[in-house]
């Protein structure tokens, strides 16, 4: 089988999570006895284009072109089809980022191919490639497979691989080939203009060492002190999953997950938070993790070190209770 | 501005799933719209509001998603479409797309509005599939959408909190970003109105469109544990005190 990933970089820097693709693709190429190849899109690329052939893959496919150097939808459609045409790979895979959200169903779509978004991994049943992605939230998963002839497209969630577990060549470097591009600007039906972050905020939760996240479990705005309270009393940070900022209840700056900030604090502790993958995917590196949440099957259980199955309601001000006394004593 | 929005009905959040082979066990849970749906709706309802024209709220599913259907009415939208199919559950992701898209090239429009993900299945991927199959330009994740003169200026979020605006010309698709707006509820007078409003019925073999399974889901079941959690126990005191007492001296992060 011939593998390939499709690299993602904006303005020509890496996304990480490129590489954690790029390990799976490795270990499924080891099951199954397959080669990998790595593509890259964008303009001016030689140096990142050099970092993939110092990995173990067969060729480093470079596609460069002036319609390339933003993002388009349209202009990564018409490019990669291209590839896959002239280069008949059988899988390709993708890191499940924004970006490949946004082309790479309607890219497998002009291929009258389907595409298994967001898998958090694989298992090769004698022969047969099942990839496995979250259902219902978090709250099941699921094995999926393809139904139709190759070409079969796929992405993997950001951490569902292990980015330092890519190898690299032991050969010496793999060889870079350019592939032309036939790209026209009217072919570009969208256009991309500078990227740009919300005024800077005022707290930095990436650096708080012990940080308190409340969901839906919280109910109302109102309740959100008794949140503050236990925060106060522990000498955290208060955080919290989108749903909240969604609401306006707590500010976009103090949204952790996929589309907020991520974050490893030394402790996270999950008020009436549920788990589901776009939040865990931003805490998932804490230290320790705490879950206080009255659902005993909630997926945030899955990843936490302690659990109290409870009414937050009825936690929160024993907890805060607690956490003063062990400060004063 | 005419607008098709298109909502899915999932179980509702707090519904307790029972795992039926490769779904779920539909009897005796609520069913609800799709949150991220709402957000979408609510966007296409702002907009006519400004722009005027029709909100068409279009679903697919069995015979309850009319209920959803007669929410997004009473919100505000103009007409319904149902696509009655009781195995919609079945299809995936560029199945359900090929009828939606069939359906929508029936209808005038300049705007079609997707969620950004069912919070069932969560694939996420019906407004690019329906982009590529009308052959239209899209754009995902949208936090705001300024329409004048035939085109939009959009803003799209992008990860770790940076964003992007883009340009996009009518008519398109966009997938909606959950939090771009405060959904509205439905008013008693916008239920009365609802109940006059239409609601078209059409089956999947009246579009003349057929998919074939690309993937299928095989099973779903709940996940394994990878970590050991130690559930602490008792009153929500003693289990308070327990958890202090475990994050002083045995995490030691306190």
């Amino acid at each position: 089988m011939k593998i390939l990933v499709v690299t993602e970089q904006r303005q020509n820097k890496w996304n990480n999570t490129s590489f954690e693709t790029l390990a799976a693709a490795q270990q499924i190429a080891k099951d199954t006895s397959s080669t990998v190849s790595a593509a890259i899109l964008g303009k001016g690329l030689s140096s990142l284009a050099d970092d993939l052939a110092g990995k173990n893959v067969s060729e480093v496919l470079l596609l460069e072109h002036d319609l390339l150097e933003n993002y388009t939808p349209d202009g990564y459609c018409v490019a990669l089809k291209q590839l896959i045409e002239s280069t008949k790979p059988d899988l390709i895979l993708f890191p499940h980022s924004y970006q490949v959200r946004d082309f790479a169903p309607k890219l497998a779509a002009q291929l009258g191919k389907g595409m298994i978004g967001d898998c958090i991994g694989y298992k090769n049943e004698s022969g047969k490639l099942v990839f496995v992605r979250q259902m219902f939230q978090g709250k099941t998963n699921a094995d999926v497979t393809f139904q139709s002839a190759a070409p079969w497209f796929a992405s993997f969630q950001a951490g569902a691989f292990r980015a330092d577990l890519v190898e690299p060549n032991t050969s010496g470097k793999a060889s870079v080939n350019a592939v032309s591009v036939n790209l026209s600007a009217e072919q570009i039906r969208t256009k991309p203009q500078d990227l740009f972050k919300e005024a800077k905020s005022a707290v930095d939760l990436t650096q708080a060492p012990l940080i308190v996240a409340i969901g839906r479990g919280i109910k109302a705005p109102e309740n959100i002190p008794q949140a503050e309270a236990v925060a106060k009393a522990l000498g955290g940070e208060i955080a919290a999953s989108r749903p909240i900022c969604d609401e306006g209840w707590l500010p976009m700056e103090r949204q952790i997950g996929s589309s907020g900030q991520t974050v490893a604090p030394k402790l996270y502790l999950a008020l009436g938070i549920s788990g589901a993958i776009q939040h865990v995917v931003g805490m998932k590196g804490a230290r320790t993790i705490v879950a206080v949440n009255k659902d005993q099957n909630a997926p945030i259980f899955e990843i936490a070190d302690y659990g109290i199955v409870a009414d937050i309601f009825e936690v929160m001000p024993a907890l805060t209770e607690a956490l003063e006394k062990a400060k004063n004593s | 501005m005419n607008i098709i929005v298109c909502i899915k009905q999932v179980p509702a959040k707090d519904a307790p799933l029972s795992i039926n082979g490769n779904w779920i066990k539909e009897s005796d849970i609520a069913f609800e719209m799709n949150e991220p749906d709402s957000y979408a709706l609510e966007e296409a309802l702002r907009l006519k509001e400004k722009h005027g024209g029709e909100v068409i709220a279009l679903s697919m599913g069995p015979e309850r998603v009319k209920q959803t259907i007669k929410e997004a009415l009473a919100k505000g939208a103009d007409r319904g479409i149902h696509i009655a199919d009781d195995n919609f559950a079945q299809l995936d992701p560029l199945g359900a797309a090929t009828y939606l898209a069939a359906a929508i090239k029936k209808e005038k429009f300049d705007l079609v509005l997707t969620g950004l993900q069912s919070d069932d299945h969560g694939f996420g991927q019906t407004g690019v599939l329906l982009a590529g199959l009308l052959d239209l330009p899209h754009a995902t994740i949208i936090m705001a959408i300024e329409a004048q003169d035939g085109k939009m200026r959009l803003k799209r979020e992008l990860e770790a909190g940076w964003f992007q605006h883009i340009e996009c010309p009518l008519p398109a698709v966009l997938s909606i970003q959950s939090g771009i707006n405060k959904v509205r509820y439905a008013t008693l007078k916008g239920i009365m109105a609802a109940k006059k409003k239409e609601i078209a019925t059409i089956t999947p073999q009246s579009l003349g469109v057929t998919a074939q399974p690309t993937q299928k889901v095989e099973k779903i079941y709940v996940p394994t544990k990878t970590k050991k959690t130690e559930f602490l126990t008792g009153t929500p005191k003693e289990a308070a005190a327990k958890l202090v007492e475990k994050l002083k001296f045995e995490a030691r992060v306190i």
